[in-house]
């Protein structure tokens, strides 16, 4: 990036800047990639985030031809051979009454290394699967959720007056409501039924429902903030000079306002990721997100609910799916918090 | 060395007081040691335990298997099942009535003869006038089955038309004098004492109000009455102190003194609290993943037995695909019922089924089209079969929806179901709702459900209440969230064949069996619904418990096991 292309916010706090010593001005952004290149917890973190990112991108191949299976099909019949032995993939009790019916255990082979779920299916496979499924929301919600909060928030703050007044109170209704609460009662709605939006069909099951509820209920977190920190730059002096210039509001907008907010937006992008991932995870859970045959880390702890106590893994690897990547994300979230907008660091 | 003998002594003891009990029961002749054994065991607070209470506590109104079985031991009606082990307990005995009265008028007239000096727990007689309130009071309330039970009772059509005013002129006459009443039926009805044998039907005071009493208690006649009811919180049932027994095969003496039922207890919780011995029973079926400890290191406290009922997968006869009888067909050819028998917990806990009538039930004759080698039992699926049914039913790649409930097993036969569906080559899904508006959700054609998972769990041991209940015209109602033909199927000629099946049970029930036998044939080469499996019923009881009797009408005998 440029240094032409750097938002002017350095102008912001700049009265003085004469009596600096000259020297080579750095953008903001290559001084947060400075920054984070030295930071060891963020570079760790976002590698575990590239490893989790791949292996749920490489789902197919592990599933096709590793794991040699369908984990979206019930295989409740079937047996594997694992070294020599055949093995049932669902093994009815067999000593005292012969009540319940087990499924196969992690084999720590290609197939069922995980084990299988109630339908016996591969667990490893769908946790792939589950997770594309889970990063694909969160990533979407987050995005849906920036851009709306931005656009909300920014016009809020900008404009003012009455305009900033009805949006500031769509705002708080929606923030008055708990999230889950919010979230479960239009999931349940949307839900049940498929519905148009203009041209476009959006189906009972269909993933574009979690994203956009995801999306929605959040925008109040982020447009709050971003549109105090637009309150905060309309009255900075380099937005009163370019005023002053006869530079048109749309304009200015555009070119001072948005530019300085994109910090506030870039440090909510990790930490929205990990919030969503686990609303995702929790809608899921309570079958009200991704629906079946689709698979996600929250359905997948769903499937595995009844299976606690004979196969707890079941449950056990997409939560420590979640926990490794929301821990990831948080850490990044706070490295990149720390590098994009220092000031923050002490909050 | 010991103690397992001591154990041992103690479990023969009960083994074998148990049979003594069971035995007791089914006559007079051992009255005198059952006797002996209410002397030995009666006593204690007995502690159940459910995940939620089941609503109103009113006889007339509830209609669940949970609060069924504590109405066993509060109320009465003219008519009882008897209260024995299994079989036995579909067998109808006189109850507030002091004998089973024969039919007149070619089946259209019953004069049952009260017994005297019963009384209500509050102290009142049951009278005649009793009787005839208590029955128009089913009317009055809009009662779940007024409609379908009780409306062949003379003065049943005036009465679903205006509840209330309703008086059931002419239909349930009393006689003060001579403690009768009599019960003028517009039509020969085979199963009028069935009907009248189950709660809502329980003998209550004239004086109750007409309105569903909530979780307030309306004094009965039974053993036991509800001392206090709170749904968040628990039920409190104390000995009846105007109860004397006058029947043990109908309303037999209890012999807990007191029988705790606490609400809000989830299933694992429960299973470690009857192990540690801190409640006695659990209502709801134990988890899928602690059956096999149970199985094993808990044998001695677990009865499985059968029950009549089926899982099923209504089919929408109008709706695509399953408008086409080849896809209703198919998708009884592919469905692999030994893998959902899996799902449900094993061969020992369910029975794979391609029948509507359940097993050792009246009208069942063992027959399954939709099996590899059709013939009498269920083998294997034919998936090559079902496709090639697919094939030419030229609805492959259509858009499928399963509807499921959001349990555990629903929602696993649900999701098998969307396997088998998409194996077959139609774009697949499932959608599992809410238990609390899943039923009434799947049965209002609004909701446009192509298929859905369901159970049905019989009121009474007759033929009808399964093939003319859920598949005949009458019982479809578009638009109507009382629909109970979930697969809205109609079919005038099997209508009629039933018609005729009822009227022959007035006289002949073997022969009607038989007709039934062939419906149940017909019904399945229709293909309607999937039948899938009949389950069975777990009960886990602490060490304490004694003496589990089962009845395969109403369940766990509550009042006659003991807790110490």
């Amino acid at each position: 990036m440029s240094d032409a292309a750097a938002p002017r916010q350095m102008t912001e706090t700049g009265g003085d800047a004469a009596a600096i010593p000259a020297r080579p001005s750095q953008s903001p952004w290559r001084r947060a990639w400075r920054i984070l290149r030295r930071d060891k917890a963020a570079i760790g973190a976002f590698v575990v985030l590239v490893l989790i990112v791949a292996a749920c991108l490489a789902a197919p191949i592990y599933a096709n031809d590793l794991a040699r299976t369908d984990p979206f099909r019930s295989t409740l019949s079937g047996s594997i051979v694992i070294d020599g032995q055949t093995r049932k993939i669902m093994e009815a009790s067999t000593t005292g009454l012969g009540l319940g019916t087990t499924p196969i255990g992690p084999t720590w082979h290609w197939q069922y290394m995980l084990g299988a779920d109630n339908q016996g299916r591969d667990v490893a496979a769908r946790l792939l699967y589950g997770g594309r499924n889970s990063l694909l929301i969160a990533t979407a919600a987050t995005l849906i959720c920036l851009v709306l909060a931005a656009a909300i928030g920014t016009i809020a703050g900008f404009f003012g007056g009455w305009v900033d007044m009805v949006l500031s109170r769509i705002l708080e209704v929606l923030w008055a409501f708990p999230v889950y609460l919010l979230a479960i009662s239009l999931s349940i709605v949307l839900l049940t039924t498929e519905f148009w939006i203009g041209p476009f069909r959006i189906g009972s099951g269909s993933l574009i429902l979690p994203i956009v509820i995801i999306g929605i209920i959040y925008v109040p977190y982020i447009a709050r903030p971003v549109r105090g920190r637009v309150l905060s730059l309309r009255h900075s002096e380099f937005v009163l000079a370019a005023k002053g210039l006869g530079i048109p509001r749309w304009r200015i907008l555009l070119k001072d306002i948005l530019p300085n907010v994109t910090t506030t937006l870039i440090v909510y992008i990790p930490i929205m990721m990990a919030l969503n991932i686990v609303t995702e995870s929790a809608l899921s859970f309570l079958s009200i997100g991704v629906q079946p045959p689709d698979a996600s880390w929250g359905t997948i702890i769903q499937d595995g609910q009844g299976l606690l106590y004979t196969r707890p893994m079941v449950a056990l690897a997409p939560g420590i799916a979640i926990v490794l990547t929301v821990l990831a994300l948080n850490v990044l979230g706070d490295s990149v918090r720390d590098a994009v907008d220092p000031r923050t660091k002490l909050r | 060395m010991s103690r397992t003998l001591h154990r041992l002594k103690i479990t023969t003891t009960l083994f074998a007081a148990g049979l003594f009990a069971q035995a007791a029961l089914a006559g007079g002749a051992q009255a005198q040691d059952r006797k002996a054994l209410l002397e030995e065991h009666s006593g204690g607070t007995m502690i159940l335990s459910a995940v939620s209470a089941a609503g109103t506590i009113d006889p007339q109104v509830n209609y669940t298997a949970e609060f069924w079985q504590i109405f066993q031991m509060t109320y009465d009606g003219l008519v009882k099942f008897k209260q024995a082990s299994r079989s036995e307990g579909f067998e109808i005995v006189p109850d507030l009535a002091e004998a089973i009265p024969e039919p007149e008028d070619g089946g259209k007239t019953y004069v049952f003869k009260l017994r005297k000096g019963i009384k209500f727990a509050d102290g009142s007689d049951v009278t005649p006038e009793d009787v005839v309130a208590s029955f128009q009071r089913i009317f009055k309330i809009h009662g779940p089955t007024s409609g379908s039970f009780y409306n062949n009772i003379v003065g049943a059509d005036k009465c679903l038309a205006d509840a209330e005013t309703c008086t059931l002129e002419g239909g349930v006459v009393a006689d003060d004098a001579a403690g009768t009443i009599t019960f003028h039926l517009m039509q020969p009805d085979s199963e009028f004492f069935d009907k009248i044998a189950v709660p809502h039907a329980s003998i209550l005071p004239a004086k109750t109000e007409a309105k569903d009493s909530g979780t307030s208690y309306i004094p009965g006649t039974g053993a036991y009455v509800i001392e206090s009811y709170d749904p968040n919180d628990k039920m409190v049932l104390k000995r009846n102190p105007h109860f004397k027994e006058w029947s043990v095969a109908a309303q037999p003496q209890g012999f807990p003194d007191e029988i705790v039922y606490r609400f809000g207890m989830k299933e694992e919780s429960a299973i470690n609290a009857i192990q540690n011995g801190q409640i006695d029973w659990m209502f709801d079926p134990p988890p899928a993943d602690r059956l096999n400890e149970l199985g094993t290191q808990y044998a001695d406290q677990v009865h499985v037995n059968p029950l009549a009922a089926f899982w099923y997968a209504p089919m929408n006869t109008n709706l695509a695909p399953f408008d086409n009888l080849k896809v209703r067909q198919a998708v009884n050819f592919a469905i692999d019922r030994n893998a959902l028998v899996n799902i449900y917990g094993g061969p020992v806990l369910a029975q794979p089924t391609c029948q509507i009538l359940p097993p050792d039930f009246p009208g069942h004759e063992d027959s399954c089209l939709y099996t590899k080698d059709p013939g009498t039992a269920w083998s294997a699926p034919d998936m090559e079969k079902a496709k090639q049914l697919v094939e030419e039913s030229g609805t492959a790649g259509q858009k499928v929806t399963v509807v499921a409930e959001d349990t555990a097993t629903s929602r696993a036969v649900g999701t098998y179901l969307q396997s088998v569906l998409s194996e077959l080559g139609y774009d697949a899904t499932m959608q599992a709702i809410s238990p609390n508006i899943q039923f009434t959700y799947i049965q209002n054609t609004d909701n446009k459900v192509q298929i859905s998972v369901s159970q049905w769990f019989m009121d009474y041991p007759q033929a009808s209440n399964f093939l003319n209940v859920l598949l005949s015209c009458a019982s479809f109602t578009p638009g109507s969230d009382s629909s109970i033909n979930i697969a809205g199927y109609c079919n005038k000629d099997l209508d009629k064949r039933m018609a005729e099946a009822m009227q022959t049970a007035v006289t002949d029930p073997e022969a009607a069996n038989k007709m039934w036998a062939k419906l149940d044939k017909a019904f399945m080469e229709q293909a309607p619904v999937a039948p899938l499996f009949t389950p069975k019923n777990v009960d886990f009881v602490s060490k304490r418990v004694g003496n589990f009797i089962f009845s395969n009408q109403f369940r766990w005998v509550i009042d006659q096991s003991w807790v110490q």
